[in-house]
């Protein structure tokens, strides 16, 4: 699975050099290794569908547990399928879609790196290897988001999903390491496991809500859920796979992935079930507002992600199967629409409602797949998404029965079943608008002289709409293949799952009527229901895109405050800050953990050599205070740096000793260096009373501080079987009588390869501010204002 | 610069033994006081003396490379010498070693030592450059 990964990796770097060569078949030749691969992934099916799981460990960095360690299940095989699969048709569609763009050879390397990012948060089962695969597809998606880089708006949409995805990335990765302390281990399968231990232990209730962050902010729940419909501004490909398959799948994914390890528990079902329902009623009632088509569709993938959410929560056999069911049966109906609405904006030059009609005759093949995906979405008989509805209604009533977590709140169940029918209803309105407005009624003219899209734009609609058709028809294949492995992966256990198509006259059934008839109803009276929502709209005047735009301006604002404080471009500020910040925070952790011990220093005892030294220092510094020149204060403070040489070498330490006189020596030439060309000293030094207390003050506690910590340091006893074992070592071992020397660049090596770093970054760094700074005047480039931007709802 | 004539006529004296005495305390660290950082410092020292006395565009010509060049040799070493572990499958840095003679009279030469004189030149680098871009700088 590692070379499946690293496979699609290689194929990317590879892609824009194909793509560059054969512009009119990149898509096709690039398609390659992604349908091998479906194929391959494919292969796995009956050995998964027969109860198998296959586990793959690559040692990483083993130390600290981190392996690139990869598991296939129901789950993952299912969402390994989805990746590819659609992936492939995506990379087809790519090709025709972006036709002539000069960027597209760029395109095919992000979206196959992308491709490979989310395979690995799939396949993965090392918390840390997912960690770094998650934030992998938030970089690969801003840079796709971001692919019309010319556009504010578009740089805007890929900040914001990045910002957010990523962020919520790292809250989840504080979550995620807890849950691999807590139950000692690193690997999902092995987690799995405790379950029991987690769900007692005190951290569960943090490891939940700092892991829920993360999955929510991906896959777009309420409050995170604003930046889904603005990555619409991605090229339509891009947003058919991110919506269909992939990217906001994958915090579902890992919600699902988690459910036996973490779920069942009462804060589990309440959080997800109430947020996944909100999260479709609104995701519902902002998509029939809309009137460009991939908007309508970007807030449907809100209201499909929440009932999803909703799914995990409930957690009862029936809501595990809806799981399996009704993921599929997004996955293709949302990749088709998602590529029909991109070919019909390819072929007429517009996505709005009202400029679209009569399309059927012009491009009837594009109508034909659409169709079959709007009914699917519709939730209409015998499509996949009729399967997903009625069994997500049995999920939601079958609340009030009781048995398996999730059972037993007959309340809730009846709040989710009641948003879940409102949901769909406005779900089927959307696909109305999708599909019958474009298609069906009158002929309208569009900008562009509509005619059928080429074979790359229509396979992949076709494709997957076919498919959710074929799936809800053949159920019996479904069931085996795909519901029964994923159920199975979701409750953690075995578990017995019946898919049918008619199952008498029951409430599900019951409530799909009733579903259609409000859907129906909702349609026909559209215009009057937009206007509604728009006044309810403009008079709650809330917006979490507006609210993101004022975080967004108050973290501008506090770090250009906290600039203006801390970096007021004199020196004497930097040193003073530093100085202060290190006295307090050592000296309150000093206090705070009663850390001060007193030495037994006996002053008397000391030889006359420490004595000797001690008072030349303190002369040398008082002389250093009241210098009235530079070259005095320089040349005392070089009479300190001389002393503590001699105090190096008086107590044994040569090598440190010359050390210290040498970069006196160096210091000397460097400060002559400097002081020739600064100003003079009168010029700035103005005695002033209330400076001068203030760096008294700060000087002295500074120097307290570091004489608390010297003496606490010297009363600890000194572990001397460290230095025996170098010191018995270093010839042996090191070849070498000198032990610092033999530690410096054989023992602890790399330390020093550190060191040289950062002796080397200094020098460049001089160099760079001498050098490299611009000649006059004061710099002149604008500070970053955050992008205004325009054209939101 | 200084235009001082007993300062230029010992500073090409001290140069040459500066340099021979950091070349010596570099070899002979790995035994006695010494080592790369010092025979690096005292080298730079030996370089900088070279351009107080007889001005930075000397010292480049006395040099060769520029500093940064030196700088990026030395860390080529340093990690060079990271790296040749990587032959026998050993871990990044891990010493690897050529022996000759027995007892007192044996010599050992080894990847620390090239690491060793990464460091030197690094040093020699990062302060030749602060200093000739103090130097250099028109006021």
């Amino acid at each position: 699975m590692l070379s499946a990964i690293l496979g699609i990796f290689a194929w990317a770097l590879v892609a824009p050099i194909v793509a560059g060569r054969s512009p009119k078949l990149g898509g096709w030749i690039l398609a390659i290794v992604p349908a091998a691969l479906t194929v391959w992934f494919a292969g796995f099916l009956p050995e998964i569908a027969a109860g198998g799981v296959v586990r793959e460990v690559v040692p990483w960095i083993p130390g600290l547990d981190v392996n690139l360690s990869f598991y296939l299940d129901g789950l993952s095989l299912t969402f390994a399928l989805m990746v590819c699969g659609i992936g492939t048709l995506i990379v087809i569609y790519c090709g025709g879609y972006l036709h002539g763009d000069p960027m597209l050879p760029r395109f095919f390397l992000y979206i196959l790196a992308f491709m490979a990012s989310m395979l690995g948060v799939v396949l993965a089962d090392n918390v840390i290897s997912l960690i770094v695969f998650w934030e992998l597809t938030s970089v690969t998606s801003f840079l796709l988001i971001g692919y019309l880089h010319d556009s504010p708006k578009s740089r805007r949409s890929a900040l914001q999903a990045l910002l957010v995805t990523s962020l919520g990335g790292l809250v989840m990765m504080a979550g995620l390491i807890l849950l691999g302390i807590v139950g000692g281990s690193f690997e999902l399968s092995e987690l799995a496991g405790q379950s029991d231990l987690l769900r007692e232990h005190p951290f569960y209730l943090a490891i939940l809500i700092l892991i829920l962050v993360g999955t929510f902010t991906k896959s777009a729940q309420f409050p995170f859920h604003f930046w889904l419909p603005n990555a619409m501004d991605a090229p339509t490909p891009v947003s058919a796979y991110l919506h269909s398959a992939t990217m906001v799948k994958a915090g579902v994914y890992l919600m699902a992935r988690l459910s036996p390890t973490l779920g069942g528990t009462e804060v589990w079902i309440y959080t997800l079930v109430g947020f996944g329902a909100f999260t479709s009623l609104l995701g519902a009632i902002l998509a029939v507002r809309q009137t460009d088509l991939k908007r309508v569709l970007a807030y449907t993938t809100i209201t499909a992600l929440g009932q999803l959410t909703m799914l995990i929560g409930i957690g009862s056999v029936y809501a595990v199967e809806t799981f399996a069911v009704y993921l599929l049966a997004h996955a293709c109906y949302k990749g088709a629409l998602f590529m029909g609405v991109g070919a019909i904006d390819h072929e007429t030059g517009t996505r709005e409602v009202g400029q679209l009609g009569g399309l059927l005759r012009l491009m009837p093949v594009t109508a034909a797949a659409v169709g079959l995906a709007a009914m699917s979405n519709a939730g209409l008989p015998p499509f996949l998404g009729f399967l997903g509805k009625e069994f997500m209604y049995s999920s939601t009533v079958g609340m009030a029965g009781s048995g398996m977590a999730g059972e037993g709140m007959p309340v809730l169940g009846w709040i989710a079943t009641l948003a879940m029918l409102v949901s769909n209803a406005l779900m089927l309105v959307t696909a109305g608008l999708v599909f019958v407005k474009p298609f069906l009624g009158p002929k309208v003219e569009t900008p562009k002289h509509a005619h059928e899209a080429p074979v790359s734009l229509w396979l992949g609609p076709v494709v997957l709409s076919v498919t959710g058709l074929a799936l809800g028809v053949f159920y019996g294949v479904l069931e085996r293949l795909f519901v029964v492995p994923v159920a199975a992966s979701l409750a953690g256990e075995a578990v017995e799952v019946h898919i049918y198509l008619w199952g008498g006259f029951t409430t599900p059934l019951g409530l799909s009527v009733v579903t259609v008839a409000l859907g129906v109803a909702l349609y026909v009276g559209w215009p009057r229901v937009k206007a509604v929502l728009d006044r309810i709209a403009r008079a709650l005047r809330y917006d979490s895109d507006s609210g993101w735009d004022r975080i967004l301006k108050g973290l501008v604002s506090v770090a250009w405050w906290q600039t203006r404080v801390i970096q007021s471009g004199y020196l004497r500020h930097y040193v003073m800050f530093t100085i202060v910040f290190t006295t307090v925070a050592i000296g309150a952790t000093m206090v705070i953990h009663r850390a001060f011990t007193m030495p037994y220093v006996s002053v008397l005892e000391a030889p006359y050599t420490a004595w000797v030294l001690a008072l030349t220092v303190i002369a040398a510094t008082s002389a250093a205070v009241v210098a009235k020149s530079r070259l005095v204060a320089i040349l005392s403070l070089g009479v300190v740096g001389v002393v503590i040489a001699l105090i190096f070498l008086l107590y044994g330490a040569p090598d440190v000793a010359i050390t210290q006189f040498m970069v006196e020596t160096l210091v000397v030439i460097i400060v002559a260096l400097v002081l020739a060309r600064l100003p003079r000293l009168t010029a700035f030094h103005r005695p002033n009373r209330r400076s001068a207390v203030r760096d008294a003050v700060i000087s002295i506690a500074f120097g307290a501080v570091v004489t608390a910590v010297m003496l606490s340091v010297i009363d600890l006893p000194i572990p001397l079987d460290l230095s025996e074992y170098f010191a018995t070592r270093s010839y042996t071992e090191g070849f070498g009588r000198n032990v610092v020397n033999v530690i410096l660049v054989d023992f602890r090596a790399v330390d020093t390869l550190g060191e040289i770093l950062v002796v080397a970054a200094a020098g460049l760094g001089a160099f760079a501010l001498l050098k490299a700074r611009p000649r006059r005047g004061p710099p002149e480039t604008p500070l970053p204002e955050t992008e205004r931007t325009g054209g939101r709802q | 610069m200084m235009d001082s004539l007993i300062l230029r006529t010992a500073t090409r004296l001290l140069l040459s033994l500066m340099l021979l005495f950091s070349f010596f305390i570099l070899l002979r660290g790995h035994n006695e006081p010494g080592g790369g950082f010092i025979g690096g410092l005292i080298a730079a020292s030996a370089f900088a003396l070279h351009s107080i006395a007889y001005g930075p565009a000397a010292l480049r010509q006395v040099l060769g490379f520029d500093p940064k060049t030196i700088v990026g040799g030395g860390m080529l070493c340093a990690i060079a010498a990271g790296l040749w572990s990587a032959f026998p499958g050993d871990a990044f840095l891990t010493g690897q070693w050529l022996h000759w003679g027995e007892g007192d009279a044996a010599f050992h030469v080894g990847t620390p030592l090239l690491f060793d004189i990464g460091v030197f030149l690094v040093v020699i680098g990062a302060v030749l450059t602060i200093v000739l871009s103090l130097e250099e700088e028109d006021v």
